[in-house]
């Protein structure tokens, strides 16, 4: 069950996806995100879903994982899915008792699901693809640049990687606590909200106990290796822009423009 | 009445690249009132077993049987097969959370739906058979020393019960001292219970000197199932497998072979000494 979550785990294999460098999968992952945003109509998502088909086919993750992914979200998007459906004013289209959908509510949340549930595996695929400790490299040479007005980006970046790596670490650690108070007879699953909340309790106090022990571990083995972050550290792997790359960013702005011209010209 | 582990096999992340058999056909028998020993290299499937035993992972193929019934069939009760085969996991302290050390111990038998005056009887009494003594009950948990903590884990387990005791490394990170104390306290239970113990471990010497029979598992097999001195003969295969065997049996062959006239299968400290004296006075 709390395997579930893939968010932000890493799928070996080897791919295109895989082995591009990681600044053009974070681009990538932000162009689409924009491009969901400004896109207004179905055609637009039909093009996203082809996009999106493709890079999936591409990266050879099963399709599986990234569906995964979206039971995490699954309440989320009803939520905000049926309340764009009945609160947004607009054109009458069905009307039950004192119930009301508009034409302007049923696209938006048909608009607001699709744009969910294209973020979530979008951005899967990358954190898929992309080991933790890569995608926080591209992140700080991607955006090295803010270090002139002063953002530590070395520091953001470091503290990315660390809560990244430890996403599969505190989840088998919750697996782990879980079973084992589940041995003492536990029971996690029935009774109504506030029991199911009190249930949390024995899990979440020695997680948390744990979370902060490997936190105070980790920082002293940091520090008794010399690690005093930011300027002058060097790469052991530094990254560069390969071919692939550049081939990789022309299909990204072909698929910006191909989405923004559908706007306009729909328009 | 017996556990029987019939024909089981567990694969982690079935169906997918990751895909690993992390138990392979494995059926064994545990007996009431016996102390088992499962050994095994890091990854040989001794965690995924016990696991198996009060239903907490489901067999992928095969089958468990608790009293003769199937545990994964629809109407059995795994809330109460837990409170029977009770599971002491790797670390076990890392699982406390109460704010005292006797409502942790409480925890397990207040899950049973028990009276509240039965369920602090059996906490006072788990505590006193893990030796923990009255001063401690209303400190925190998490002031204990490490030994202390662990045996406190222990008594939360022990709490419900249970007709079975399954430990998972109990001694791992302990001094000499925490190490002697739980197994002291190990032997005392099933004395006074007739509890059948589980002992998943990694040290030949502890193994040795406490299990009655053992089982030896290699990539998710089960390699030996036999007493210690049947198991202990085949040492050199042990070793092939990244296990050994107690010191004692090495010293005891050497000295064999260097002509002594002595029996090279005992496996126990007294029983090798009371050997070699032999030897001599003949």
């Amino acid at each position: 069950m709390i395997r579930d979550i893939t968010l932000g785990q890493y799928y070996r294999a080897e791919s295109v996806i895989h082995s591009l460098d990681p600044r053009v999968k974070l681009s990538g992952t932000m162009i689409f995100l924009i491009s969901l945003f400004i896109n207004d109509n179905f055609i637009g998502y039909g093009v996203a879903l082809a996009f999106l088909a493709f890079v999936i086919a591409m990266s050879k993750v099963p399709f599986k994982f990234m569906v995964k992914g979206m039971k995490a979200i699954l309440f989320l998007l009803l939520f905000s899915a049926v309340l764009n459906l009945f609160l947004t004013p607009g054109e009458a289209w069905i009307s039950i008792w004192k119930i009301t959908i508009t034409k302007e509510g049923a696209k938006t949340a048909a608009f607001m699901a699709i744009r969910l549930t294209f973020l979530v595996i979008g951005s899967s695929i990358m954190t898929l693809t992309t080991t933790p400790n890569n995608l926080t490299d591209g992140m700080e040479k991607g955006l090295g640049f803010l270090k002139v007005i002063h953002v530590p980006v070395h520091e953001i970046s470091m503290m990315m990687s660390i809560a990244l790596r430890f996403i599969p670490i505190l989840l088998e650690e919750t697996d782990k606590i879980m079973k084992a108070q589940m041995a003492r007879g536990a029971d996690f699953e029935s009774g109504n909200l506030i029991k199911k909340v009190k249930s949390l309790v024995p899990l979440l106090i020695p997680l948390f106990i744990s979370a902060f022990r490997r936190a105070n571990d980790l920082a002293t083995a940091m520090e008794a290796r010399g690690y005093r972050g930011g300027d002058h550290r060097t790469k052991m792997k530094p990254l560069k822009y390969k071919k692939l790359d550049a081939m990789a960013y022309l299909v990204l702005f072909a698929y910006l423009g191909v989405i923004i011209g559908l706007k306009v010209v729909i328009k | 009445m017996p556990i029987l582990v019939n024909h089981v096999t567990y694969k982690y992340n079935p169906d997918t690249a990751m895909e690993k058999t992390a138990l392979d056909d494995v059926s064994l028998e545990i007996k009431e009132g016996e102390i088992l020993a499962i050994i095994g290299h890091t990854g040989s499937g001794k965690s995924t077993l016990v696991q198996h035993l009060n239903g907490l992972m489901k067999a992928t193929e095969g089958g468990v049987y608790f009293d003769g019934e199937n545990i994964y069939s629809k109407d059995f009760s795994l809330k109460q097969l837990r409170s029977n085969v009770g599971l002491v996991f790797q670390y076990p302290e890392h699982q406390l959370f109460e704010a005292d050390v006797f409502s942790d111990v409480c925890f397990g038998p207040r899950n049973m739906g028990l009276e509240r005056k039965e369920v602090e009887m059996r906490a006072y009494t788990a505590l006193k058979q893990v030796g923990i003594e009255d001063e401690y009950f209303y400190q925190s948990p998490f002031d204990l020393s490490g030994g202390q903590k662990r045996r406190v884990a222990i008594a939360g387990v022990l709490a419900m019960k249970p007709r079975f005791l399954v430990l998972d490394e109990p001694t791992a990170g302990l001094d000499p001292k925490g190490r002697d104390d739980i197994f002291e306290k190990i032997v005392q239970i099933r004395e006074e219970t007739n509890t059948g113990i589980v002992l998943v471990s990694h040290s030949m010497e502890d193994v040795a000197n406490y299990a009655d029979r053992i089982v030896v598992m290699d990539h998710g097999k089960i390699v030996y199932n036999d007493v210690p001195s049947n198991v202990f003969k085949n040492y050199k295969h042990l070793e092939e497998i990244g296990l050994s065997a107690p010191q004692i049996s090495y010293a005891m062959h050497e000295l064999k072979d260097a002509g002594l006239d002595i029996n090279p299968d005992v496996y126990k400290v007294d029983d090798a000494v009371s050997q070699i004296l032999e030897a001599f006075r003949k």
